[in-house]
């Protein structure tokens, strides 16, 4: 598929057929155009308002509302003044731990519930087992937005009204679905055979689950991981509904509520808190994109 | 089974008896490999589902219980102009953005299947909007749409295309706009790349021959790409719709509902309503009414899939 291949096949061939590689069939004016150039710019537009967001983050405020003596594009004498102020003089922090602490619950309890769903329905072929796998499939189907009213009801008449644990029970709704059937495609491709020696050899179905099948699906698991911890964090409207104190809020929550007031000067930490509550996904995201590529196309293709 | 198992306890057979016992028993350990699921589910999903379903019949209010009603509340909708507006808001929010998604992710699917330098890092850097919560991009969107210092106004200013800034969350159409690129603008790099890991599935043999046959690049991709894709997108497509028309945060974020409800999705209407002004029941009644738009898409999923099984018909699909 190379260049060096084609050329080779081409050189041999001595004539203009396109058996390898069609590539090759484009001159670099036409790549500029119908590549490189539409390409260039869709990635500007989906990255700008990253940039921006940092930009804003760390530029003065005199030069947040000067747009005519400084290029708005760019800054002159950058402060961490906004961050500094976000991390002492708000809760900001606080808020940061609710949401690790809520996105942590929830996700290690949906993975283990999951994990043990995703083997049932797979290996275990009870009866109705597809049926099962089937209204799991569903239950992705529901959105929070016509269940956050009723679950507001529901939560206050368990006692967990505004707080986190509230969430941490609620957000396997969410998350359970979605990655018991990215794992029953993991287990899926582990061999029937393995676990068949293993019974032969005395193992018990929670040692095979244990010993056997989740060391093999670590891929899946980490998927898995990472795409409901992301989820968790992105979570807003049952969190909004279900939690109500200040110190109690998550960061999407509190950023939208408690920053908000009529200050000219709120830009500077409002993007800094929307940097630093993003910053760990992306820092997440980059360690595992592969991970996090199968997660989201594993669970549409199946 | 069980007769089998205790009539046949010889040491040839324990083997074959421990096979029957977890036979046996499989429904049972089935079920409790199920239960914690089935828990969380049931208490936090279905019972909130059906429990939404009673609120919309009743005229609870938050601290109060209410008694049933029967459709009043649906009958008060039907008179509501703010609620028809909002249908037609989230109709119109669905549409436009789900077409846009559609065309620019596929696009930019097939510009990124094609062979390049970098090309794991520019992947990497498309999905990053889709990786961000969605309030705090959609926080950044306010302020590039701030009504004073947006940097669009400042940019279009410089370039002399306009005179005056532009109140893009100030008027009624500019906000509906607005919020319609804003979530298309999250939504891309997902229809992007699930529908690239859909490409590379494709042989690019295909191609090979197709060009041999003389066929042109719209018809390679209309003949070839488009008809194998098919499956993929009527899948993508069915969650782009769902979570577009179901969409809360981006809205709630950037314009709750305003200017005028021009923005109020069905989702923040039922939000204000319940929620804020205390009527549960009939913010429950705008949510129920979201059910059978959220039916329509499942079924188009539904459709989707059956075709893919037509077209794979092999015995080795997964």
């Amino acid at each position: 598929m190379t260049d060096a291949v084609v050329g080779q096949v081409a050189q041999s061939a001595q004539a203009q057929d396109s058996s390898e590689g069609m590539s090759y069939l484009e001159s670099l004016p036409s790549r500029l155009v119908t590549l490189y150039l539409p390409l260039f710019i869709i990635l500007v537009v989906l990255l700008f308002p990253f940039y921006w967001m940092a930009l804003t983050a760390i530029k003065p405020d005199a030069q947040l509302i000067d747009m005519e003596t400084y290029n708005p594009f760019w800054v002159v004498h950058p402060t961490l003044k906004h961050i500094e102020k976000l991390l002492f003089e708000t809760q900001y922090p606080r808020w940061l731990w609710n949401t690790m602490y809520v996105a942590a619950g929830a996700t290690v309890l949906s993975i283990a519930a999951s994990v043990l769903a995703a083997y049932a329905i797979v290996r275990l072929q009870f009866r109705g087992a597809p049926y099962v796998g089937a209204a799991i499939f569903f239950a992705y189907l529901v959105p929070p937005s016509i269940l956050f009213i009723p679950m507001a009801t529901v939560i206050q008449s368990y006692g967990l009204f505004d707080s986190p644990l509230a969430l941490i029970l609620v957000y396997p709704t969410l998350l359970i679905p979605f990655s018991t059937w990215l794992l029953m495609g993991y287990f899926k491709t582990i061999p029937f055979e393995l676990e068949e020696c293993a019974l032969i050899d005395g193992a018990s179905r929670w040692q095979i689950l244990v010993k056997i099948v989740l060391p093999l699906a670590v891929p899946g698991l980490i998927s898995a991981f990472i795409f409901c911890f992301t989820l968790c964090w992105n979570e807003f409207i049952y969190a909004l509904t279900l939690l109500s104190s200040t110190p109690n809020k998550t960061v999407p929550v509190a950023i939208v509520n408690e920053f908000v007031d009529g200050d000219i000067y709120r830009w500077g930490s409002l993007m800094a808190g929307a940097l630093v509550g993003s910053l760990p996904l992306v820092i997440l995201y980059a360690f595992f994109v592969e991970h996090y590529v199968s997660a989201m196309t594993g669970a549409v293709k199946e | 089974m069980t007769v089998l198992t205790t009539r046949a306890p010889a040491p040839p057979s324990a083997l074959s008896s421990a096979w029957l016992r977890l036979r046996s028993n499989r429904n049972w350990l089935g079920f409790w490999f199920m239960l914690p699921a089935a828990g969380f589910l049931l208490l936090f999903l279905a019972y909130p589902l059906g429990l939404g379903l009673w609120l919309s019949l009743t005229d609870s209010r938050i601290g109060r219980g209410g008694s049933f009603v029967g459709l009043e509340n649906y009958q008060w909708l039907m008179d509501d102009g703010v609620f028809w507006l909002s249908v037609f808001n989230t109709l119109l929010y669905t549409t436009v953005a789900s077409v846009i998604k559609f065309a620019i992710g596929l696009y930019l699917a097939l510009l990124l299947n094609r062979h390049m330098p970098f090309k794991a890092l520019i992947r990497a850097a498309v999905l990053i909007p889709f990786i961000v919560p969605t309030v705090l991009s959609a926080i950044a969107f306010w302020w590039i749409y701030d009504a004073q210092f947006s940097i669009i106004s400042w940019s279009l200013r410089k370039l002399h295309i306009i005179s005056e800034n532009i109140n893009f969350l100030g008027d009624g159409n500019w906000a509906r706009a607005s919020v319609i690129f804003a979530n298309i603008w999250r939504g891309v790099p997902f229809v992007a790349i699930t529908l690239l890991a859909g490409l590379q599935t494709v042989s690019p043999s295909l191609y090979e021959a197709a060009t041999l046959d003389g066929a042109t690049a719209w018809q390679r991709f209309r003949y070839v790409t488009y008809p194998l894709l098919t499956p993929i997108i009527a899948v993508v497509m069915t969650f782009s719709v769902l979570f577009t028309f179901t969409d809360f945060q981006l809205i709630w974020a950037m314009t709750r509902g305003g200017p005028v409800n021009a923005t109020h999705l069905m989702a923040t209407l039922s939000y204000q309503r319940a929620i804020l002004s205390g009527r549960l029941g009939e913010g429950a009644a705008i949510a129920t009414a979201m059910i059978p738009f959220l039916v329509a898409a499942i079924g188009i999923s539904w459709f989707g899939l059956q075709q893919r099984k037509w077209q794979q018909g092999g015995p080795n699909n997964d």
